[in-house]
């Protein structure tokens, strides 16, 4: 049986690893490849690294540290932030990511997920959406959050699935850095109507809360920071906790 | 355990020395395979050119992409002969296996023949049968000294849209929408429709077993 997955997220900045809370307050967390590779000996089922630099020097640095990750690292890693065009795309996957995750670039040109599934094949497609629930529904946002558009979540997630995406990586701004569990309702809903899997990311702050995340938002995979970068939950006990919970995972 | 300790070195000494090849063709990913080789030890070669392949211990056929341009690739560049001609043991793995076999739904391509057996697209039963099948998924019956040391259930990385279903030369089968060939054998030619070079540490102990036929 497929497993469900577990997914730590690493935001890195300039070669560090950071974790924002409500995407502000950033704390550092240590080097990104070291991070990385101690995730998949605990039982990561993959690995997300998402470029949070602004700067030139900075994104040399994130290609550098995707070739060491490919190198070192022996599950599959997503890498996001700062990819706008086709190009990008193609620097990430030859520097040895599996997956590449665009955001805001998909919301500005939808066409580059069709270029991308054309080019390198859905599978390699991640569309990664921050939405926020609001008195209009669903708003999907730009720029880590702070730019509000006129989509709504599940009109976008259903185009992005039309085009080619490979996955839906759906982060709740109201849940995200809260601690109180994953937006399991939209997360359900997104799992109704799309063809494709979906990630939940926003809100983990205890074992059980993956546990809903799976058995209430029928989540294909759940991913999490803060509370695997400080400790909080190990990944091999939150795995035998999933495991007693009827959640299939891999061990 | 004394003993145990020394024979690690030992092999990974052995391994340092061998002759390792990988098939340089038109698919993507094929580095993936290269990191993972390194990281036992083993520095390949990555080569289109027939004796080197011929001569080499093992000879690995990775990668991802489309069928009939792969195989498009191979046949402009008379790799279809050589691959289908080797002596030495290779392992071909996702699109590699599938190339291996007869034909594929995939661009209604002829392949390379070596596996008795066609490669079909999967048909969604229902709504949680997403296609690719892409992820963590478990090998059962995994039966040949590919999976030496091997226990039933032991999870592997799949990313895929075609399969083989179980045949002949069938030698671990995963279930998803229905059971298919994880892994294939017959002669000196193996293959996995997983990635062993993205399967963490269950990965490693089977390329492992591998290079140690």
């Amino acid at each position: 049986m497929l497993a469900k997955r577990i997914i730590p997220c690493l935001d890195v900045k300039d070669g560090q690893t950071v974790k924002g809370t409500n995407f502000v307050n950033l704390r550092q967390a240590g080097d990104p490849v070291e991070l990385g590779r101690a995730y998949s000996e605990q039982g990561a089922d993959e690995l997300v690294f998402l470029d949070i630099t602004a700067s030139h020097e900075g994104r040399k640095t994130f290609t550098d540290m995707v070739q060491r990750v490919a190198a070192e690292v022996s599950i599959p890693f997503t890498v996001g932030g700062g990819i706008s065009e086709l190009r990008d795309v193609e620097k990430m996957l030859s520097a040895g990511a599996d997956k590449v995750s665009i955001n805001s670039a998909a919301i500005r040109n939808p066409h580059l997920i069709d270029e991308i599934a054309y080019n390198f094949g859905s599978q390699v497609c991640v569309v990664a959406i921050d939405a926020r629930l609001d008195e209009n529904g669903w708003t999907c946002y730009l720029n880590g959050g702070r730019i509000p558009t006129e989509r709504n979540l599940f009109d976008w997630a259903k185009e992005a699935n039309q085009r080619g995406a490979g996955e839906i990586l759906f982060t709740s701004m109201n849940h995200d850095g809260v601690k109180a569990g994953f937006a399991n309702e939209a997360l359900a809903r997104l799992a109704e109507e799309l063809s494709i899997p979906v990630i939940a990311s926003g809100g983990a702050g205890c074992m059980e809360h993956f546990r809903d995340a799976f058995a209430i938002g029928h989540a294909d995979a759940a991913l999490a920071a803060s509370v695997f970068h400080f400790g909080e939950i190990g990944i091999p006990e939150l795995k035998e906790y999933l495991r007693a919970e009827k959640i299939n995972v891999r061990l | 355990m004394y003993s145990a300790r020394l024979f690690v070195p030992l092999q990974a000494e052995k391994r340092k020395k061998m002759n390792v090849a990988v098939v340089k063709y038109n698919a993507g990913n094929i580095y993936s395979v290269i990191h993972a080789l390194q990281r036992l030890g083993v520095n390949p070669i990555l080569t289109d050119d027939p004796e080197q392949l011929q001569k080499a211990d093992k000879v690995l056929f990775p990668g991802q992409g489309e069928a009939s341009n792969a195989m498009r690739y191979l046949r402009e560049h008379g790799l279809d002969k050589v691959i289908t001609d080797l002596k030495n043991p290779i392992l071909g793995i996702c699109i590699g296996q599938q190339l291996m076999c007869r034909h594929s739904e995939e661009g209604d391509t002829d392949c390379l023949g070596i596996f008795d057996a066609d490669v079909l697209r999967f048909q969604p039963q229902k709504h949680e049968d997403k296609v690719p099948h892409m992820g963590w998924n478990q090998l059962e019956r995994p039966s040949s000294e590919l999976f030496k040391g091997f226990s039933e259930g032991e999870f592997v990385y799949f990313v895929h849209s075609f399969y083989v279903p179980i045949c002949a030369h069938t030698i671990a089968t995963t279930d998803y929408i229905q059971p298919f060939s994880a892994a294939l054998h017959k002669d000196n030619f193996y293959a996995t429709q997983f990635h062993p070079e993205k399967s963490g540490s269950v990965g490693e102990r089977i390329i492992k077993n591998f290079l140690e036929l």
